[in-house]
């Protein structure tokens, strides 16, 4: 994928870049609005990572308002000091896809990064997902293995199906947290390590190929072959 | 880590300056501007109540004399038609005998101008038109005086002068004219006095307010400003000041407690980060063990900037901001949907979450906060309870008020330290050795108190029993 980077702090900005490039991405920076402005609007990227507060005259908000005021529709993860609920607020009003608030992991920054991309390619009416032999349909919320009915509670068909969508990703916690149950806060228990597990259980425990896995210091990932 | 010498930044820690009572021009003054407005207000109604007067009295007399006069004229116009001149002489001759006021003025004259019969001694200079009204001074037997004339042609080259004398009239109006100039200067006199009455009241009544806070600017946050006891506007003026400065000293103490707290407690973690990787630099022999020390010092550092953010929602909620996004949503489902996900926690941890929450629970509110208030009580009950022990978690509603209680068999806080507990980074003795930040109930308290409720701690024999009590509808 080609992801711009608009970011002016240099430790930030070089660790990101490196990070993307090590996970197979190209990627574009600018250390400033203008710039940042400038390769946004004359260029084709899949993802655009945008810093709030940057030099040049134009700040994160004006760079995405300006973009999407030339119908530019490309995803943009803001990631910013930034970090009270208001900003938060404004950024997504703007036209942002995701807020992501420093310090940040960055593993936590690729899997946002990476789910959006594939959102915008996904986004027509699907009603039928499927991972191997998993099959969910979106209608009639029924689950199958291997030709096998499987019964899910209502929230964890929506937790399948959140990872189902995200196929091949790395899902974080705060992302399912965000997904599945509307929290945008960490709680200190885990509880969703709990609800995966208990997900988990019931997909994946009766059958030979696991594919639901954990991502070490990451989140989860639903996929065929082993990672 | 700041640099030391950050903290000497002239910027950050400017001297508190001395406000000087500044005299003020005096047309800044409030009560002066007050008084002034007052003073224009009673002098418009007056000089309207004086014009109307003058005109209904001097304009009243003025148009019945003119009616007298045009009477007087047509009956003697009567006179001349059935009787022509001699008529007109007979009658003008009978009028002046019985002119008992003596303020009546005929004159007729004759082509040549030459006094047929009347009380003038000649025609006045000045009246040159006929069928018009003129005020002119006149002489009557020698003695001058002031009249209403109108002058009437008659056939044949005679004309008639019919009058009044008004001298008593125009010294009416002069009388009225003074008196009530007289009443304008005197009005002037005491509008100004008046404005310095009312100033000196205006100043007397906010003296209190304004060296309170005047106290209070020099940095004295403990004065208060004192109540009249009267009960009256300045009375609960005084009333709000106080409270708002209740609030101001709250916060002011709150930020400092939390810098002392930071001073203390994010030390300890960050001592600990820092260390390990120094450690690290100095005494790890393989990449594995760097690699090791590394993240762990990076998972201090994310504990460390959790606290952050965690102090940083606190002091978003305390400063009321976040008012501003209350809706009006149904409690229950919300709490249905923590009670989901916490089961499955419970249950994993071998402990029983008893839930009963009420049908419907209408409230007005931050939905995010009291999701995370819950959730922090929650977190809190799992944490300290033992396997096989029950967490209750229940909802009311009863007058108006909603009650939220979480109640576990954990060791419980004990009572001395449950006013301290939801204190910023306060955790009591028997905490100490379990995970946390000792922030948990501080949220939990700002969020409830955001929205006009509270949180009490109580005993649960044994336990904690936390009840959060949210009013419907928060009244401002």
């Amino acid at each position: 994928m080609r992801i711009l980077i608009v970011e002016d702090d240099k430790d930030v900005a070089g660790f990101v870049v490196k990070g993307l490039r090590e996970a197979g991405h190209t990627v574009e920076h600018a250390d400033n609005g203008r710039d940042g402005l400038f390769l946004a609007a004359s260029e084709n990227f899949d993802a655009i990572i945008l810093d709030r507060m940057l030099p040049g005259g134009i700040d994160g908000l004006r760079l995405l308002e300006t973009l999407r005021a030339q119908d530019n529709v490309t995803p943009v993860v803001f990631l910013s000091a930034l970090s009270q609920v208001d900003d938060r607020v404004k950024g997504l009003k703007a036209g942002g896809d995701d807020y992501l608030t420093k310090p940040f992991a960055f593993a936590e920054l690729l899997a946002r990064v990476e789910a959006l991309t594939r959102r915008g390619k996904t986004d027509g009416p699907t009603t039928k997902l499927a991972v191997g032999d998993l099959e969910i349909d979106l209608l009639s919320r029924g689950v199958k293995r291997a030709g096998q009915k499987i019964d899910l509670q209502p929230r964890e068909f929506r937790l399948l199906e959140y990872l189902m969508r995200h196929a091949g990703q790395v899902v974080t916690r705060t992302m399912l947290l965000e997904g599945v149950w509307d929290y945008h806060f960490d709680p200190q228990t885990n509880v969703i390590d709990v609800h995966v597990s208990r997900l988990r259980q019931k997909i994946d425990k009766p059958f030979d190929l696991p594919l639901l896995h954990t991502v070490r210091n990451a989140g989860y990932m639903l996929r065929t072959e082993d990672v | 880590m700041l640099p030391a010498d950050h903290l000497a930044d002239p910027d950050l820690v400017e001297p508190a300056r001395p406000v000087k009572p500044r005299a003020r021009p005096i047309i800044r003054s409030a009560g002066i501007r007050l008084a002034l407005v007052y003073a224009v207000v009673f002098g418009i109604s007056a000089f309207s109540l004086a014009f109307s007067l003058w005109y209904s009295t001097v304009g009243l007399l003025q148009r019945q004399v003119e009616v007298s006069v045009r009477n007087d004229a047509s009956a003697l116009g009567d006179h001349f038609a059935v009787g022509g001149i001699p008529s007109l002489v007979l009658a003008i001759r009978d009028r002046l005998a019985n002119n008992i006021d003596g303020d009546a003025i005929y004159l007729l004259i004759d082509p040549l101008g030459n006094r047929i019969i009347g009380n003038l001694d000649r025609w006045p200079a000045g009246l040159t038109e006929a069928n018009a009204w003129y005020e002119l001074p006149v002489t009557r037997q020698g003695v001058g005086s002031v009249a209403l004339l109108r002058a009437y042609p008659i056939i044949g080259g005679d004309q008639l002068l019919v009058g009044r004398d008004v001298r008593a009239r125009t010294e009416l109006r002069r009388v009225l004219q003074d008196g009530l100039l007289w009443a304008m200067g005197i009005m002037a006199v005491l509008g100004l006095l008046g404005a310095l009455i009312i100033r000196s009241l205006f100043r007397r009544m906010i003296r209190n307010i304004s060296a309170t806070t005047r106290a209070i600017s020099r940095g004295d946050l403990t004065r208060r400003v004192p109540k009249t006891g009267d009960g009256d506007e300045f009375d609960e003026l005084a009333e709000i000041i106080n409270d708002m400065l209740e609030r101001i000293t709250k916060l002011m103490d709150g930020v400092r407690e939390v810098s002392n707290s930071i001073a203390h407690d994010l030390r300890t973690p960050i001592t600990r980060a820092r260390t390990r990787l120094e450690d690290a630099s100095l005494h790890a022999h393989t990449p594995d063990d760097l690699k090791a020390a590394i993240e762990r010092a990076t998972d201090d550092l994310d504990g460390i900037v959790a606290v952050f953010q965690a102090l940083l929602r606190i002091a978003e909620i305390e400063a009321g901001a976040r008012r501003s996004a209350f809706i009006s949503f149904d409690l229950t489902p919300l709490l249905l949907d923590i009670d989901e996900l916490y089961r499955v926690v419970a249950e994993e941890r071998g402990m029983k979450l008893l839930t009963s929450i009420a049908g419907v629970l209408p409230f007005f509110g931050d939905r995010q906060l009291v999701q995370q208030a819950i959730t922090n009580l929650l977190d809190n009950a799992l944490k300290f309870s033992s396997a096989d022990s029950e967490i209750s978690f229940t909802a009311t509603v009863q007058n108006s008020v909603i009650e939220i209680t979480i109640a576990d068999h954990g060791p419980g806080v004990a009572e001395e330290d449950r006013q301290r507990a939801t204190e910023r980074f306060f955790r009591a003795e028997s905490a100490r050795s379990t995970a946390g930040s000792g922030l948990g109930l501080s949220l939990v308290a700002a969020v409830a108190q955001l929205h006009n409720g509270t949180l009490r701690l109580a005993d649960n024999n044994p336990g904690l029993r936390a009840v959060i009590s949210l009013p419907t509808r928060p009244v401002d």
